[in-house]
């Protein structure tokens, strides 16, 4: 019964995205809704193939293949994301990269959303979901609730970036920094982010621990606080149901409030909530030493998402923003200093009595610089909320520094750190091809951030100091140009940077792809089976 | 996995117990929080409450809490605007008392008005003649750092074009500049041809003989009136000189010589009064002036 409703609705989709293709208003739109069709098209067939046919249904093992699923996506998403990036670090250096004869389509402001789609929600969005899946299972001792819901998440999670990223650049945009894709993008996301929670949340229910790991609280705050953060902030008009464009429903200073409500929180529940689910899990694990402290994580927890959910006015100091909400903003920031901390804390303090693995395990070396790199853009932050800091690195290159010193150290690493714990187990291998090419991940990812930091942070201060600086009579002294040409050896440093973190990733894929092809089959064990 | 009794973990004396819970062999220390921690958190709410306190912070059903500094934004910007204000008004009083010819005599007016006039031309003059006012000649946008003057580069003349610009038509004393004609409606092809090609002659580029004697009659019939018989130009009626190497549009290439005559052209300046300030608009004169290629 359940299998021909979903051949109707696939069966459905396919005709009515078909239709929309013939009445499109505008190209980008009618590739999707082509897309949409072939993608139906080609599930409707596998479904009907499998009809009548007996189901495996094994209920007493761990629902891995997703998770491998998951690690492929993440690894592939994470080079297309940081080539990207490398290359419209280029382009800033050197604007003739915004080549003339792809009329358009591979300019910066086209490529920019690629660039920071694929590195947070492709490469950070598929790391979450793959992690949460292998800790949410292993940490409650029960197979993913819901079935084939899980692949659902997966395909249907990567075909929303898919049309997201096809989007940007045929200029399908609502023009909204972190919230690009448009109407039809969302609700489809809508979709599969709910299927998430229930995925995540009926396996938190089944588990057989009688309690919820740390871990899982922090995934289940990010899945649901982002599925509020994406529906609010996306709230808009389609012009018309042929047609990609929509009207916001919010506007003025209030869409803006919203726009950074929202944009602040996927930093704080994305990239840190999210991650310090990962960061619990495979911290200990790889350090096989207990937490160091249950009760700073139950506290810091709680501060944490309490507090970072007031701190997005700070995006918006010195705007049409009201005073008071700016100052609300600052605050909140500044109060969540030390709930961030606990984290790092906690990630830290795990080793101790474990350091000498650092000299020796170069996951651990990773999973560590991660988390210190967490502690200081998390500190950085609060610091930069401060009115009188940010009147000075608002607009700036030292906001494109503190991002990255965040994305690529704390995201990248401890995503990084978690592939190469998952690849040989999910793929039963006895251990990793090379620990030394992971160690020339290490420090080409290491010397690339603090190239790439570094050179933003003397890029962002000059500008700030360069556009403020007025003479005795109170006229500025540079005009806009003058900075754009100042900036240009730090815009090089920073292009480079990338390169050696992007050489870094490179190599990774080399050792996981050989890790699974080619690295000794380890003696088959218990681990595929829940305990208990 | 979990047995329910806290363990303890690890070697030695001195180590904390566990919880007592075991997840996929994860266990957890019940250390307390670090002191330094948790008055550092203390501190930063302490800070929190005491700035909503001295600033505008909480939301009430009409407007916020002022704040005891009864500090703003917009106050503490309108209060800096004020103070320079204050500070430059007697600069800006003797600019505009003063001759304008006459401020290149008083060090202290020059070097205002230099620093003035150069920020009002990045704010108000770039758009069209670039950054570093070479202008564009692909608009047909005046280059200001040569010495080639279409209405007069003296800094009174210069002052006069900014205060009511070139052909605005809502200001009645505005340059008074005719506009070029489209000569393709009323001239042959040939004869354009021909003019091209004296252009071409006064101008000390390659040219045809033949084409160009003919040109000339061409041009003492048609262009010599505003031209002048010699092509030198005319700054009362804003016609450019076309015997030097400096072209208003484009390169001065017989293809875009030939499609201004055919086309004609009328390029516009807005007038500047009731816009800016006369200090300012004096201010940008000078310093206009003084970019290199003022008479």
């Amino acid at each position: 019964m359940w299998d021909y409703v979903k051949l109707i609705a696939l069966g459905m989709v396919a005709l009515c995205s078909a239709i929309i293709a013939n009445y499109a208003r505008d190209f980008g739109y009618e590739l999707h809704a082509i897309l949409v069709t072939g993608v139906a098209a080609v599930v409707f067939i596998w479904q009907l193939r499998q009809m009548e046919q007996p189901k495996p249904v094994p209920t007493n093992e761990y629902m891995d293949g997703v998770i491998r699923a998951g690690v492929i996506a993440t690894a592939f998403w994470g080079v297309v994301g940081f080539l990207a990036g490398v290359f419209i670090a280029s382009q800033l250096a050197f604007p003739a990269l915004n080549f003339q004869w792809a009329e358009g389509y591979m300019n910066f402001g086209r490529l920019r959303p690629l660039h920071t789609s694929a590195v947070i929600f492709a490469f950070g969005g598929n790391a979450l979901i793959a992690t949460s899946f292998y800790v949410v299972q292993r940490t409650s001792a029960v197979r993913l609730w819901g079935g084939n819901a899980a692949w659902f998440v997966f395909w249907g999670y990567n075909l929303f970036i898919v049309l997201a990223a096809s989007g940007y650049v045929l200029g399908i945009t609502q023009a909204k920094e972190y919230a690009e894709p448009e109407w039809y993008m969302d609700l489809w996301l809508t979709i599969v982010w709910l299927v998430y929670l229930a995925v995540f949340l009926g396996t938190i229910l089944r588990r057989k621990e009688p309690h919820i790991y740390v871990a899982n609280w922090f995934y289940l705050s990010f899945i649901v606080t982002i599925a509020m953060l994406h529906v609010f902030n996306n709230l808009s008009l389609p012009v018309s149901i042929f047609g990609s464009k929509s009207v916001q429903v919010f506007s003025g200073v209030q869409d803006a409030m919203v726009q950074w409500w929202y944009g602040h929180n996927a930093v704080g529940f994305f990239l840190t909530a999210g991650f310090l689910g990962m960061m619990y899990y495979f911290v200990p694990k790889q350090a096989e030493r207990p937490v160091y402290s249950y009760k700073l994580s139950i506290i810091h927890f709680w501060a944490l998402i309490f507090l970072y959910i007031w701190a997005g006015p700070h995006h918006l100091h010195y705007t049409a923003l009201p005073d008071w909400a700016s100052t609300l903003g600052m605050v909140f920031s500044i109060m969540l200093w030390m709930p961030s901390w606990g984290g790092m804390i906690n990630g830290l303090m795990t080793l101790s009595g474990a350091w000498d693995k650092l000299r020796t395990d170069p996951i651990m070396r990773m999973m560590v610089v991660s988390v210190g790199f967490y502690g200081m853009s998390t500190f950085e932050g609060p610091m930069m909320s401060i009115k009188t800091v940010n009147s000075l690195s608002h607009y700036t290159d030292w906001t494109i520094g503190h991002v990255h010193s965040g994305a690529l150290g704390w995201n990248g690493m401890i995503t990084f750190g978690a592939l190469y714990f998952l690849t040989p187990r999910l793929w039963n291998r006895e251990r990793l091809y090379s620990s030394r090419l992971v160690s020339w991940h290490f420090w080409l990812a290491t010397i690339g951030i603090v190239l790439y930091a570094a050179s933003m942070w003397v890029s962002g201060i000059m500008e700030g100091l360069m556009w403020r600086e007025v003479d005795a009579q109170g006229y500025l002294v540079n005009s806009f140009a003058d900075t754009v040409v100042a900036r240009h050896p730090m815009l090089l440093a920073r292009a480079i940077g990338g390169g050696m973190y992007l050489t870094g990733a490179l190599i990774m894929v080399y050792n996981l792809w050989k890790t699974v092809t080619s690295a000794p089959e380890r003696a088959p064990d218990t681990a595929a089976v829940p305990a208990e | 996995m979990s047995n329910g009794k806290p363990q303890s973990h690890g070697k030695g004396k001195g180590e904390v117990e566990t919880t007592g819970h075991s997840w996929d062999g994860i266990e957890e220390l019940s250390n307390p929080l670090p002191k330094w921690w948790l008055y550092s958190f203390y501190l930063c709410i302490l800070f929190a409450f005491g700035y909503t306190v001295l600033y505008p912070a909480w939301p009430l059903i009409h407007g916020a809490t002022p704040g005891l500094l009864g500090y703003s934004t917009r106050g503490a910007e309108a209060a800096e605007m004020k103070a320079w204000q204050a500070e430059l008004a007697p600069l800006q009083q003797k600019l505009v008392a003063t001759d304008i010819a006459a401020v290149k005599d008083d060090p202290t007016l020059l070097q205002y008005a230099n620093s003035s006039g150069a920020a009002v031309f990045r704010t108000y003059c770039v758009q069209c003649h670039g950054a570093g006012a070479a202008g564009n000649a692909t608009g047909g946008y005046p280059n200001l750092l040569d010495d080639d003057w279409l209405h007069g580069g003296t800094v009174q003349a210069i002052y006069t074009t900014i205060l009511h610009g070139v052909r605005d038509p809502h200001d009645p004393d505005t340059r008074p500049a005719p506009d070029m004609p489209a000569w393709g409606q009323t001239l042959q092809k040939a004869d354009i041809a021909n003019v091209v090609q004296f252009v071409l002659k006064i101008s000390g580029q390659t040219f045809d003989a033949t084409q160009a004697e003919a040109g000339a009659k061409v041009f003492a019939d048609n262009c010599a009136a505003c031209h002048g018989e010699q092509g030198k130009g005319n700054q009362d009626m804003g016609a450019p000189n076309l015997t030097d190497a400096i072209w208003l549009y484009g390169d001065g290439s017989q293809a875009v010589i030939t499609q201004t005559v055919e086309y004609g052209r009328a390029g516009v300046m807005p007038s500047w009064t009731g816009r800016l300030s006369d200090a300012d608009m004096r201010s940008v004169s000078i310093y206009v002036h003084g970019l290199g290629g003022g008479k």
